[in-house]
């Protein structure tokens, strides 16, 4: 088991490092530099910022340099936020978006499997069908269009939440966003989880189980839940990456403080160093979810170990 | 020729396709002739008539905005916008997919092992922060909105055409192509390309409201479409900003979007169960 996630540590790193280096190419290939304001600046000016932040030096110097600082935990200076760095900006605002994150997910991932498992057992029957259509819903309307209905319906019209982040503090203002959020991943993981309980539950040991006299719930927990987890856990890793993208738009549209409304700030800014930090952030911290998901796949599934 | 009549008929025989086909289309011949027969345009302003409530007096049947352009015809630029930003990107995502599918699954063996590792890594990242980059590193047109759509939503279409390239290879006229001495590019454009029709239709179902959602969301947080040009994105963005006095600048283009993009996973679902029940006769 060790093995197996030391090697699977071991395959992230080519991952991470090509993915560093090609948004930092990207970045770098733009036309125009970072300090390109509406008034030109005077050529002694330019220079002296150029050579203030390095951009004199050729590109592999720079990349050097930029990876060099990435190993000891640093990501540079924000170009427009100047008496910040990004790496404070970043410990700064991560926390608000971890916790909107950690939460969606987990409402997801409880009330995907529930849903999915229950349609599944009701196969075929008028719920089962509202259901699907509902989960079919859920996965084709985009969070930038649930979010701000879920707005104008109950902060708007019903006044019973809030639906700004400052001024209100308390549970009630992560309710809309955190819905928002998870909605579409519920209605995937629902999909998913009723498709492969479904298979499931036409295997043979279940039908032994049912065969000994087992209660439904009783085949559910103990037998069924496990294997139909699988096809779900696999959906984690781009579900992690959903939710993140999600939460720029909702951490807009909500007024909400996180990374995601940095990094629109930082893209609409042209704040290079900013935007290239929390794609770099953003990257490794789904390659790494991704790598504890296939470590957990791991200890789920046995016989992916073996290869 | 006989394969094609029979698929159209199962076509219209499952209501799903008929249905959200038949919806889909409604929308573009309204999108495309509305603004046709509307009395105003997309561009032209009226200060004394700001934010006023769906009427039909005056052909306003969505309203006007904030700067009293009249909701209905911007609406359908959007829905033209939306749809042409989808099928553009769609077919960019097509062509580098099935090449690269293609060529990965015909070579076989460590090449093919090595590009399907590369998809694989590719699959792992959070690719609209890329896009976003792009967006930023790079002046925002169109051109570049369809490249980068197409470019992040290629890796479904290449395993899918990977895993059916697979198969065709190990057929008899494909062989009988390789024996006769015809060239590798040569029969993966005339042999194997032409065989993969079918799974690639069903794909490109599913990748255009993909493709429309990362439009939408670029244009939403204003990176994307820019004005006085529009599309759905942008409009929801606009509405979200009048929607406590205004709801329906919200609520009409969010509507539509949600339409559509239901209409096209619908009819996507839809259409695998037409070329599967092909394949699992």
């Amino acid at each position: 088991m060790l093995r197996y996630a030391l090697l699977r540590l071991l395959g992230a790193i080519p991952t991470l490092l090509l993915v560093i280096v090609l948004a930092f190419l990207m970045v770098h290939a733009a036309p125009g530099g970072p300090f390109d304001d509406e008034r030109v600046l005077p050529p002694e000016t330019a220079a002296a910022l150029a050579e203030a932040y390095n951009l004199d030096e050729p590109l592999h110097r720079q990349l050097f340099n930029y990876l060099s600082g990435l190993v000891r935990g640093d990501l540079g200076p924000s170009y427009r936020y100047r008496d910040y760095t990004v790496g404070e900006l970043i410990g700064h605002a991560f926390p608000v978006s971890l916790k909107l994150g950690a939460m969606a997910m987990l409402l997801a991932a409880v009330v995907g499997v529930a849903t999915g498992s229950f349609a599944a057992l009701r196969r075929n029957t008028m719920l089962d069908r509202v259901v699907m259509t509902f989960a079919m819903t859920g996965i084709s309307i985009p969070v930038f269009v649930v979010a701000p209905v879920l707005v104008l319906l109950f902060a708007v019209k019903l006044q019973w939440l809030p639906a700004g982040w400052s001024g209100n503090d308390g549970a009630a203002r992560f309710l809309l966003p955190v819905i928002a959020l998870a909605l579409p991943q519920i209605a995937y993981i629902a999909r998913l989880t009723r498709a492969s309980m479904i298979d499931v539950l036409a295997t043979d040991f279940i039908r032994t189980a049912r065969a000994q006299g087992l209660g439904t719930s009783a085949i559910i927990r103990y037998h069924a839940l496990r294997p139909a987890m699988l096809p779900v856990l696999s959906y984690m890793g781009p579900a992690i990456a959903a939710v993140l993208t999600g939460s720029v738009v909702v951490e807009e549209i909500f007024g909400i403080p996180g990374l995601g409304q940095f990094f629109v700030r930082g893209a609409l800014n042209r704040d290079y160093t900013l935007v290239l930090g929390i794609v770099v952030f953003y990257a490794t911290l789904v390659v790494l979810l991704n790598l504890i998901v296939d470590i957990l796949y791991g200890f789920i599934d046995p016989r992916i170990r073996q290869r | 020729m006989r394969a094609l009549t029979d698929i159209l008929a199962r076509m219209r025989r499952n209501r799903a396709v008929v249905l959200s086909g038949g919806l889909l289309a409604t929308i573009v011949i309204v999108a495309i002739i509305g603004p046709m027969i509307s009395p105003h345009d997309y561009l032209q302003t009226d200060f004394d008539n700001l934010l006023h409530p769906p009427s039909a007096a005056g052909m306003q049947i969505f309203g006007t905005d904030d700067l009293g352009r009249d909701s209905f015809v911007r609406t359908m630029l959007g829905v033209q916008v939306t749809m042409l930003v989808a099928i553009v990107a769609s077919v960019v995502s097509l062509l580098i997919g099935v090449t690269y599918g293609a060529i990965a699954g015909y070579v076989g063996g460590r090449v093919d092992a090595v590009m399907m590792r590369f998809v694989d890594t590719l699959y792992a990242l959070p690719f609209m922060f890329f896009v976003i980059l792009l967006m930023v590193a790079f002046e925002r047109n169109f051109l570049l909105i369809f490249v980068a759509i197409g470019a992040i939503n290629w890796l479904d279409m290449a395993r899918i055409v990977r895993g059916q390239t697979l198969s065709l290879r190990e057929r008899e006229f494909v062989a009988a192509a390789r024996l006769t001495g015809v060239s590798t590019a040569r029969i993966i454009f005339r042999h194997i390309a032409p065989n993969l029709i079918g799974v690639v239709i069903v794909y490109v179902t599913l990748t255009i409201p993909q493709a429309i959602l990362v439009e939408s969301f670029l244009s939403f947080l204003g990176l994307g479409i820019q004005e006085p040009q529009t599309s759905l994105g942008a409009l929801v963005d606009a509405g979200v900003n009048q929607m406590e006095g205004a709801s329906w600048m919200l609520l009409i283009p969010a509507t539509l979007l949600a339409v559509i993009l239901l209409c096209f996973n619908f009819l996507g679902d839809a259409m695998r169960d037409v070329f599967d029940a092909r394949s699992s006769r």
